[in-house]
């Protein structure tokens, strides 16, 4: 019975309200939220107030609070799990735990950008929140094949020149000239940017 | 490999320090600036300890324990006490400590410039503040009207003085004794208040409630009002004054209820300063002004945080 009774000592702490920080991440209403923007002031001879921008990890809103010394916050119960993509289907894409093999759904809104970069097999972190899978963090950096570039035609070439391409996920980005189609090649996954050509 | 790659840390120490010698030469400027000041009006300067067995019990200001006693969370109880033993006109800028206060405008570890003049009230401290600030712009060869984060501040005076109850009638959205009875006085003045005060021009925030003001003197004509000041400069509070309590009786039960407060918020119970309630007895009619030298700093250098003031941080030590 190991599951209940670390719930039970999560559910104990709290944080006090000399703990916000900025990136601390707590339960509001039911929903886990991140502090975006943290600002401590005291007003002279006053309490200590704690002016926080929180963002909902689920659907991205967000709002304004000052909170005082005397609140106190449950820490948001997440977890990050070591999964692989296995499909997309009807505007879901599947996953799977590495561990045990169980499945689970990401909505297209969820998943966001990084469908440009999920490849079958792709190993990702999936965030949970309890049992809820809410959001996904890639690796850095993916190789991914290029299936269509345009040919080039040698000596037209000025150094820092980029041609468009498409790669296996439907993604476009401008690469150097000398890529050519049936190609991997690197891409940073935090600015969607071409890297280095994958020498087969 | 180089030297210098040798030790990242030192360097971007190094880097980081070196861009705040701006401000921390206008800081020993400012310093020299405030003595002259001060020497010129017959002014004393002191030293106080900083070990002190026991602070004064305000609700919302918490000492730093140390082995002896606690970190001074202000020079207050002893400026007094040689205000009671005779010194009439004293001045200190000293090292002071608050747990827990760490932002923007806070740090744990802060410079006070405090002052205290027998035989005067609050309002012969405003003249005096608005007569001091003005010297050591001059000094430091600032112009009349400065500006701190895009908002203009004429320093030429008079300054405006607004009470805190006309302040809530103009800027905020409950009035003052609304606030007050739900438990929302602090957060009206940082969100609402604080942010329209001190530009075009510094601004008095004067006569704050009773109970806002452990150490000060009611108003002979109205005991809600505290004889109390906050000085404020571009949305900056800057200083806090009062005419001084001098009746031992009335001040020993302000620190009993104050005491209860802090009890009541689970807060640390520290010992009753008995000698400095004795020496109050002795001590004439006075008024005294804490000013943050670092906030000080950070206007007239336009810093947006105090970090910017500082050799070092407490999260850079």
């Amino acid at each position: 019975m190991q599951g209940p009774i670390k719930d039970l000592s999560r559910g104990n702490h709290m944080y006090n309200a000399s703990d916000l920080r900025r990136g601390l991440k707590i339960e509001i209403d039911g929903d886990p939220y991140i502090i975006v923007d943290f600002q401590f002031s005291k007003p002279g001879k006053g309490q200590a107030l704690y002016k926080c921008k929180l963002k909902n990890m689920i659907n991205g809103v967000m709002f304004d609070q000052t909170y005082r010394s005397v609140e106190t916050f449950k820490p948001a119960n997440l977890e990050e799990r070591k999964m692989q993509f296995l499909y997309a289907q009807d505007n879901e894409f599947c996953f799977m735990d590495m561990e045990n093999y169980e499945q689970t759904f990401l909505s297209e809104e969820q998943v966001g950008d990084a469908s440009h970069y999920l490849i079958d097999n792709l190993e990702v972190e999936i965030l949970f929140f309890g049992e809820r899978a809410i959001g996904i963090t890639l690796p850095n950096f993916v190789d991914l094949t290029v299936t269509q570039a345009d040919p080039w035609a040698k000596g037209d070439s000025v150094a820092g020149d980029t041609k468009p391409i498409t790669l296996e996920t439907g993604y476009n980005l401008r690469v150097p000239p000398f890529v050519n189609e049936g190609e991997k090649i690197t891409v940073d996954t935090r600015t969607g940017e071409y890297v280095t050509r994958v020498k087969e | 490999m180089s030297p210098g790659s040798k030790n990242k840390s030192a360097e971007s120490e190094r880097e980081r320090i070196s861009h705040r010698k701006q401000t921390l030469r206008l800081r020993a400027l400012m310093v020299q600036a405030i003595r002259d000041f001060f020497m010129r009006q017959g002014y004393l300067e002191v030293e106080t300890p900083i070990l002190i067995p026991a602070p004064a019990p305000e609700l919302h200001i918490d000492a730093i324990p140390a082995k002896g006693g606690y970190l001074q969370t202000s020079p207050e109880l002893y400026m007094k006490r040689l205000l009671a033993a005779g010194y009439e006109r004293i001045f200190q800028m000293c090292r002071c400590f608050r747990q827990g206060e760490r932002g923007d405008l806070h740090l744990p570890e802060f410079t006070i410039l405090e002052w205290y003049s027998s035989h005067a009230g609050y309002r012969d401290i405003m003249f005096e503040c608005e007569a001091m600030i003005q010297a050591v712009a001059k000094d430091l060869g600032l112009p009349e009207k400065i500006q701190y984060r895009g908002r203009a501040i004429d320093l030429g005076g008079p300054w405006e003085r607004v009470t805190v109850h006309e302040a809530f009638e103009r800027y905020g959205t409950l009035s003052l004794e609304k606030s007050m009875e739900k438990g929302r006085f602090d957060v009206c003045m940082v969100e609402e208040i604080e942010p329209h005060l001190g530009s075009p021009e510094p601004t008095f925030l004067c006569d704050y409630p009773a109970s806002m003001a452990a150490l000060a003197r009611l108003k002979p004509d109205n005991a809600r009002v505290a004889e109390r000041f906050e000085l404020y400069m571009g949305g900056v509070e800057l200083a806090n004054a009062f005419t001084e309590l001098t009746d031992p009786a009335e001040q020993r039960a302000r620190f009993q209820e104050e005491k209860k407060r802090r009890g009541e918020q689970g807060r640390e119970a520290y010992p009753f300063p008995e000698k400095f309630l004795e020496a109050l007895a002795l001590m004439p009619e006075a008024a005294g002004i804490a000013l943050g030298f670092d906030r000080l700093a950070m206007i007239f250098s336009d810093s947006a945080t105090i970090d910017q003031v500082v050799a070092f941080t407490p999260e850079e030590l």
